[in-house]
């Protein structure tokens, strides 16, 4: 099931809703590179609170949306990774380096305003 | 005893393998943590043998040692097998452009971990959970 995204302002706002197949997340790659150029979007959320697995697979991919989006002059933050998920993550050896994660998507939304300011979020 | 099994035909399988190895896990009382534990190593190992043998199946069952419980997955595939397996399980190891945690990683999120392979006969991982 492909992932909407939503228009906020100068943000884009992808929220996974349901499990993802490997097509989906690369589905979703190339729709948020093309639509960070339509709407001039600096900012990207990527919600994946509804995620119960972040597999290598998943998390590359993410890592490679976040990288991709900069290059398109945009700074994406993943929000809600779940503490289990997280914890299987870590066990696994995955990082989101130089990927913003937040809690949720009002922290998120905050991480990335406070980015565009040029200032560090609190 | 109760086994599912779960062909591995396609990328979309990788996510019945795990949503079925986490229903199972569930009803043997594992934890959700557990559960997710489970479910990641059952997406790593699936993801194998489509990336690397393209069909297999993921055979999903309860296990039991003397007085402990937990939960078996088997991995199977009749693909090209894994040349030096010694190379396989080391942390970023992959001849596919990948992280290479896939068969390190799932091993370190289970207790048991077994992997056999023979070149040109294919590979089978067997794991296992134990509940605490």
């Amino acid at each position: 099931m492909p992932v909407p995204i939503l228009k906020q302002g100068d943000t884009l706002i992808a929220s996974v809703v349901s499990a993802l197949t490997d097509d989906d997340l690369i589905q979703l790659r190339d729709d948020l590179a093309k639509r960070i150029g339509e709407v001039r979007a600096r900012s990207v959320v990527i919600d994946v609170t509804a995620l119960d697995v972040l597999d290598s697979f998943a998390t590359r991919t993410l890592r490679g949306i976040a990288y991709t989006a900069r290059l398109r002059g945009a700074e994406t933050c993943v929000v809600g990774i779940q503490p289990e998920v997280g914890f299987a993550m870590v066990q696994l050896g995955l990082t989101m380096e130089g990927v913003s994660t937040a809690l949720d998507l009002e922290a998120g939304l905050a991480v990335l305003a406070a980015k565009k300011r040029g200032a560090h979020p609190r | 005893m109760n086994e599912f099994r779960v062909a591995i035909e396609r990328e979309a399988d990788i996510v019945l393998a795990r949503q079925a190895g986490r229903q199972l896990a569930a009803s043997l009382g594992f934890s959700t943590t557990e559960q997710t534990l489970i479910a990641t190593a059952i997406s790593e190992v699936a993801r194998n043998i489509v990336v690397y043998a393209v069909h297999g199946e993921i055979v999903l069952a309860e296990a039991a040692d003397g007085g402990r419980v937990g939960i078996q997955v088997t991995a199977i595939d009749h693909g090209p097998g894994i040349d030096n397996t010694d190379h396989a399980m080391r942390d970023g190891f992959s001849t596919r452009n990948s992280l290479g945690l896939g068969l390190p990683g799932a091993r370190r999120l289970m207790d048991d971990f077994d992997l056999e392979s023979e070149v040109g006969h294919g590979t089978t991982v067997t794991m296992r959970k134990w509940k605490r």
